[in-house]
């Protein structure tokens, strides 16, 4: 393409325990998408190892990375990306398809998943049809159906006011709690991180400046 | 992805935007409906051309010759059997031998002259042919008024229905003005005396060539009329006046074409200048051929002369297939541009689906069942319109031939294989045409297609 090559994330280490929830910071441009679709298996790195569990993604082939995604991580996009000719519970249980779960097996599946985001009432909708905090808690809901141990949201409250994203990120901090999800969580939101992750990376041109455990989360678990 | 799912979101892709695949739909319709017609219409002229062939009734029978007479039928070099000095005679051994083969259901000599007859006090120039009793059951003798021979050697006649007009006193030029039923009426039961030539061979001389003639007269009673066509290609038919075989054999009358070849004459024995071999059936033609010449003789048979009609429609059919398979590539090409529109318009989707999961095989597996839908759909759409095509052009083409004062035909014939091999061919059509299509969306690289508005 063009003629310089740009390293969207260059050198990173970095290390996230299970059940863990990270804040990944940064200006606009500083690598934070990238490296978060390269946990999430959409994308390979050129060199270097991305290890989950026991396994090296950077070694998986596209049909390994199709199935990772599929079953181990669940993500949440600031645009939502739900198919807008697909009601919400069919956006819900397309995950199931592709993990060819039966069908008499999927509706009951996508309803409990929705109800653990509190829209068991709006299942027949299109998703235009429902708030924008509705369709990012439809969006989770969709990541959680096949049971991942990962959860990646990269700027969920970004097109959300703050009473609304409040209410996600609540959301999300429960299934940090109550399934021991790790969640990475994308924001350049400063605020946001500090009540809810327990550790803050900050990233800048593509590497990490900056890797804390937040005090006053920490803190606040410590109280609970 | 399981099938059943591939197909389900496949059919709720193509209802999302259903102008646009009703329209691609329709033109592989338009395509296999082209196909349909044209192949139809080979098909249905090809048939019509063996049903006249049929009608005619030559599929079942072989005529032999032998290879001493130069005037033989075939005008290839025999190269098996003996040559022609050594080839043995055509006489009633040989026919023994001949209805002896397996295949050969009986066989006849075809013979045929000239004599004149009395009717009604006026004579009358005619060719008479014999007739053996399983010519009954020939589909030449559709439409007789009258009846076929009571016997083998029963004193009858069958006349052909112009001969017929004629003896009326009636002159007719085309056969198709003649009702048969009007001129049977006055005819059957009626005398008629046929005066011939019979041969008697040498009285005993060493001149090898010579033989007496005897005037005879033979009184016959009419008993049918034949709706016969005098131009028919059957060979045996081509007389104007029929007797039964075995009282044709049994009057040793000098045959049309013995007086310039006196060798025939020399024995006791007759000697055929051409026997009628019937076959079991139209596929034991060939084989009976091959025995009848390692026997030394030569043989013709209507397959070998509707050998080049049946190159002449294949070829037919192969051009009326490519004729139709042009509107089907161009269908195709309709369906490659409807999907590579829809990934440019899927990409967002496409991106969603590998997120939540979908394989590459996922995404293909939707493009081909999108593709294969289409195509069964235009298929089966495709099928019904050609059938209504069809049916038109021959509705058309028959008022204009009954106008034109023929009988109606059926030039168009839609067989049960030609369906199935439509509605596979524009499945199989349409998969192809997914392939790549199909292939592009299963390697769009996610992170990409999620950035797409
Ligand atoms: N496909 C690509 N081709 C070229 N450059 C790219 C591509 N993808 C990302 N980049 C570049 O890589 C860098 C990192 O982008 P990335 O989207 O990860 O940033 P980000 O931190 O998520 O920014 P934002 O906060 O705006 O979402 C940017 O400079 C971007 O322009
Ligand atoms: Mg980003």
């Amino acid at each position: 393409m063009g003629s310089a090559t740009i390293r969207a994330v260059d050198g990173i280490t970095l290390a996230v325990e299970p059940g863990e929830f990270i804040a990944l910071l940064g200006a606009s441009g500083s690598g934070k998408s990238s490296l978060l679709n390269l946990i999430a298996g959409l994308d390979s790195p050129t060199s270097g190892s991305i290890v989950v569990g026991e396994r090296n993604l950077a070694a998986f082939s596209r049909g390994e990375l199709a199935q990772y995604r599929r079953y181990a991580v669940g993500m949440v996009f600031q645009s939502f990306n739900l198919i807008p000719s697909m009601t919400v519970l069919e956006n819900v249980e397309l995950p199931l398809r592709f993990a060819e779960v039966e069908r008499s097996k999927r509706g009951a599946m996508a309803k409990d998943a929705l109800e653990r985001v509190g829209l068991a009432g709006r299942i027949q909708h299109r998703p235009i049809e429902l708030s924008g905090g509705e369709q990012q808690r439809v969006a989770l809901a969709r990541a959680l159906i096949n049971q991942p141990s990962i959860l990646l949201a990269d700027e969920p409250t970004g097109n959300l006011d703050s009473r609304t994203g409040t209410e996600v990120m609540e959301l999300i901090r429960r299934l940090n709690e109550s399934l021991q999800m790790t969640v990475v969580l994308v924001t350049h939101e400063r605020d946001l991180a500090e009540k809810y992750a327990e550790r803050l990376v900050s990233m800048g041109d593509g590497k990490v400046i900056g890797d804390q455990s937040n005090p006053a989360r920490t803190l606040a678990r410590g109280e609970s | 992805m399981k099938l059943y799912d591939s197909v389900e979101l496949a059919a709720r892709n193509l209802r999302e935007s259903v102008l646009r695949n009703s329209l691609t739909t329709l033109g592989i319709s338009v395509g296999v409906a082209s196909l349909v017609a044209m192949l139809s219409l080979g098909i249905g002229l090809q048939q019509l051309a063996s049903r006249r062939l049929q009608r005619a009734g030559l599929f079942d029978t072989v005529v032999v010759s032998s290879r001493r007479d130069l005037r033989s039928f075939s005008r290839e070099q025999e190269t098996e059997g003996p040559a022609p000095a050594q080839s043995p005679e055509l006489d009633e051994n040989a026919r023994a031998k001949i209805a002896a083969l397996p295949e050969v259901v009986e066989a006849y000599p075809d013979l045929r002259f000239i004599a004149e007859l009395r009717f009604e006090d006026k004579p009358h120039l005619t060719m008479i042919a014999g007739l053996p009793l399983s010519s009954k059951a020939s589909d030449g003798f559709e439409g007789m008024q009258g009846r076929f021979f009571s016997g083998d050697d029963a004193h009858e006649v069958i006349l052909q229905k112009m001969f017929a007009a004629e003896l009326l006193g009636k002159s007719a030029h085309n056969p198709d003005e003649i009702n048969v039923k009007e001129i049977a009426g006055p005819l059957i039961g009626k005398q008629l005396v046929l005066r011939y030539a019979e041969r008697e061979s040498g009285n005993g001389g060493s001149d090898s060539a010579s033989y007496s003639v005897i005037s005879r007269e033979l009184p016959l009673t009419i008993v049918g009329v034949a709706d016969l066509d005098p131009d028919s290609m059957r060979g045996n038919f081509r007389a104007r006046l029929f007797i039964p075989q075995k009282l044709i054999e049994g009057m040793h009358a000098m045959q049309a074409y013995e007086s310039r070849d006196s060798t025939h004459a020399t024995s006791n024995q007759p000697v055929y200048s051409t026997l009628v071999a019937r076959v079991s059936g139209a596929g034991k033609v060939d084989s009976a051929e091959q025995a009848i010449k390692k026997l030394g003789f030569n043989t013709f048979s209507i397959l070998d002369a509707t050998k080049s009609l049946r190159r002449f429609f294949a070829i037919l059919d192969l051009f009326l297939g490519i004729f139709g398979s042009l509107a089907l590539t161009v269908a195709s090409i309709g369906i490659i541009n409807t999907l590579v529109m829809a990934i440019l318009e899927r990409r967002r989707e496409i991106g969603i689906m590998k997120a939540v999961g979908a394989s590459d095989a996922d995404v293909r597996g939707l493009f081909f069942a999108e593709a294969g839908a289409m195509g069964v759909l235009g298929g089966v759409f495709g099928v019904l319109m050609g059938w209504i095509i069809g049916r038109a052009i021959n509705f058309g083409t028959n008022i204009y031939l009954v106008r034109q004062g023929f009988s109606r035909e059926d030039i168009w014939t839609v067989p049960l294989w030609l369906i199935g091999a439509a509605l596979g061919f524009s499945f199989v059509i349409s998969l192809l045409s997914g392939l790549y299509p199909a292939s592009r969306a299963a390697k769009l690289d996610p992170v990409q297609a999620l950035r797409y508005e």
